[in-house]
């Protein structure tokens, strides 16, 4: 293995490394636009110049392979300079709209500005006008006079949604990122240009001046999209509530995962935050003869925690089903499984909807189950056929349904929930299920608690709370220890990390940076 | 650190505090006695060369207010009358009493592209620091009208709407904005350093 130094530090590296990956694994940053570790070298914004030793002339890192003994400078005067006059090109024609720009707070030309440039402009002529902020598809923005031509998004046209929907046009400095003829920027990734453009030339529409983004705050969390369960961080803003007519979550954006998405994420996933904020059940509901009315978790709770136990005592444990979603994590699913199948005795346990017909897959991210957590449902076991508990409850043979989240819509379900004699909803959302339910118990959303997924390949990964339930809503994992403690079971637990504990065996400390196999699980508990 | 303790002898007359009070009674009156004479005799065009105690007759008469002095706040207009304001949020960011509340739209003109479909102010919150005015990238908001009585029987009338804000503004500004602000400074009686500073006493 090839050792090189950079700035003085030796590091062992690769034979097909090149210098940049070199620095960045000694953690010195190159500064750089055209240069994404996912795409292939272009090396045409000259951002990333270095000094190497023997060579007369600066080269750039992002595409000079390391050699062994090479010895690099990144922080000489040399390099600065030409990084200087390199962004002083770039910034010629660039219209300086900061104001009114989405990017300007996270714009490397920015942060490349205060951090090497700081200079006067030189330039007296007249900037090139280019056509300003039009939509090159449903979800994307592009202004030509902002862009640098560093083609990051044709080059990920090209190469990772295979698409080819944008290239350059024209020569010179009449060049212009643009869409190809009869095409619209609308394929199933079409979001990650906005997220790899290193300026403000591709912004994304739905966050389009909703909010600054330095009013952001970032948590680390898991899509709950598909069963992919790619990484990514919710950007939410609860300090200023006025923005986007109070929506906390105001936009996905992927995090690096070279195990899962690598650097990407689908538009289904990226925009599919909205039920986080709307429609939301906020309170606990009591059905009173034929309307269902506000009521209070005390009261909410007693309520079905009575008519649980009557249940139980009167007609035996299999008078009552339980429906658990894949939209859980696996903490609230243990916590599920061990009270009602383990403490209580019930059998009638299930979790998948056998009316929810797979959707679009794809040989890159997307999976047909839009469910983050089957897999982890079938791992804790909860496997019963959900059909046969509904027709069990149609029939009268169940008399208590416990139904989770799930939103059954087609009219065969809705038949047999109709007949259903008592049914608890507990959930996010209000939805067909909840119409029928005699109590709605308010759960929280992926963003509003702590917990881990499981992915379609067996992949533990933690997702973190962002901001607390909306309203008087609670955590799924809370509301179950409570009826718990109704039910006389104790079920003692302060964290989600507590129930992670009992049934992993590892803190959330303890997980690997990207994702554990469940295969790894130290722990198994007997039923 | 030393402290010195001064300790203060008081004489007999002074620890009556008889004479003291009348000294205090006699520097009283004389300036009521002397104010009067000098205003009366203004009244009548007489001893126009003293100069009696200055009191402004508020609201009759406004005390002289300095050219830089941050008063009630305006958001200027563009030629067209529209707000100058592309809702960066700059204002709202560094505002220190967090009193700037902004929401930003699409506009259909892609070279203005931004501008503020709300933008208050909580006047019951401002410090008047003029943070917004010095933050402000396209000269959209200043602090120069002049105006410095605003009150209201509630808190949601402390707060400004746009409308509100741009109405300090005249409704067509005219090609040189240096020209306009001193239209607004004569209008609303304020008056430059040097003026105050040289002001002469009422006659």
């Amino acid at each position: 293995m090839p050792i090189i130094t950079v700035n003085g530090q030796e590091v062992h590296v690769e034979p097909q490394f090149t210098v940049i990956q070199a620095a960045e694994k000694l953690g010195i940053y190159v500064p750089r636009y055209c240069y994404h570790p996912g795409l292939s070298i272009a090396g045409s914004c000259r951002m990333c110049l270095v000094e190497i030793e023997n060579m007369f002339k600066l080269a750039i890192s992002c595409y000079t392979r390391v050699r062994d003994g090479m010895t690099v400078t990144t922080d000489s005067k040399r390099v600065t300079q030409a990084r200087k006059a390199m962004l002083e090109f770039l910034l010629i024609n660039h219209p300086l709209d900061c104001p009114v720009c989405d990017q300007s707070g996270e714009c490397d030309l920015q942060n490349y500005y205060m951090e090497i440039g700081q200079y006067d402009s030189r330039f007296l002529e007249n900037k090139i006008k280019r056509k300003k902020a039009f939509p090159v598809g449903p979800h994307v923005v592009l202004d030509q006079e902002r862009c640098i031509l560093c083609t990051r998004c044709t080059r990920f046209c090209e190469e990772v949604s295979r698409s080819h929907e944008l290239g350059v046009f024209n020569r010179g400095n009449r060049s212009v990122i643009d869409l190809h003829p009869a095409k619209t920027l609308d394929n199933p990734y079409s979001g990650n240009v906005i997220d790899i453009c290193p300026v403000g030339a591709l912004t994304e529409r739905e966050f389009r001046f909703k909010c600054r983004v330095w009013y952001l705050s970032t948590r680390d969390s898991i899509c709950s999209g598909c069963a992919r369960g790619c990484n990514i961080s919710i950007h939410y803003n609860e300090s200023r509530p006025y923005k986007a007519g109070g929506r906390r979550a105001q936009r996905l954006k992927p995090r690096f995962n070279p195990l899962v998405n690598q650097w990407w994420m689908c538009d289904e996933g990226r925009f599919g935050y909205e039920f986080i904020d709307k429609n939301r059940i906020e309170q606990p509901y009591l059905r009173a003869i034929a309307e269902l009315e506000l009521s209070e978790w005390d009261k909410v709770i007693d309520e079905v925690s009575t008519a649980l136990k009557s249940a139980w005592q009167k007609f035996g444990p299999n008078s009552i089903g339980v429906i658990a979603s894949p939209q859980l994590s696996n903490e609230e699913l243990y916590l599920i499984q061990k009270l009602f199948a383990e403490l209580m005795g019930i059998e009638q346990i299930g979790y998948r909807n056998p009316w929810e017909k797979g959707g679009f897959q794809d040989d890159f991210l997307i999976r047909a189950d839009k469910n983050p957590n089957s897999r982890g449902a079938e791992e804790i076991g909860l496997s019963g056929d959900v059909r046969t508990i509904l027709e069990k409850a149609a029939c009268g043979e169940i008399k208590i349904l416990y139904i989770f989240q799930h939103n059954f819509d087609s009219e065969e379900a809705r038949k047999m929930l109709e007949q259903a004699e008592y049914i608890v909803f507990q959930g996010t959302n209000w939805n067909k299920t909840a119409d029928f339910a005699n109590v709605i118990l308010p759960g929280a959303t992926y963003a509003e608690k702590d917990g881990t997924f499981t992915n379609f390949e067996g992949r533990v990964q933690r997702f973190q709370q962002a901001f607390l339930p909306l309203s008087e809503a609670k955590a799924d994992s809370e509301i179950l220890t409570v009826l718990a403690e109704k039910l006389e079971y104790p079920l003692v637990y302060l964290t989600a990390e507590d129930i992670f504990m009992e049934w992993y065996g590892k803190p959330y400390e303890g997980l690997e940076e990207f994702g554990e196999m469940i295969s790894q699980k130290k722990h198994q508990w007997t039923i | 650190m030393a402290i010195k303790k001064v300790q203060r002898k008081f004489g007999f007359w002074e620890r009556t505090y008889i004479p003291e009070v009348l000294k205090g009674l006699r520097l009283t009156a004389r300036h009521l006695f002397r104010n009067l004479f000098i205003h009366m005799a203004h009244q009548f065009g007489l001893a126009k060369h003293l100069r009696g105690g200055e009191t402004y007759q508020y609201p009759d008469e406004r005390r002289p207010l300095f050219a830089r002095l941050r008063t009630l706040h305006r958001l200027t207009r563009r030629e067209d009358g529209s707000p100058r304001c592309v809702a960066c949020m700059m204002c709202e960011t560094v505002c220190p009493a967090d009193c700037i509340y902004i929401v930003g739209g699409e506009h259909p003109n892609p070279q203005i592209e931004k501008y503020p479909v709300r933008f208050d102010i909580d006047l019951g919150l401002c410090v008047f620091c003029g943070y917004c005015v010095e933050a402000c990238p396209e000269d959209a908001i200043r602090m120069d009208t002049g105006i410095l009585e605003f009150s209201s029987y509630s808190r949601e009338g402390m707060i400004y709407d746009l409308e509100k804000l741009l109405s300090y503004s005249r409704r067509q500004e005219t090609g040189d904005r240096s020209q306009e602000s001193g239209v607004r400074r004569q209008e609303t009686g304020v008056r430059s350093h040097r003026e105050v500073l040289n002001v002469k006493p009422e006659t």
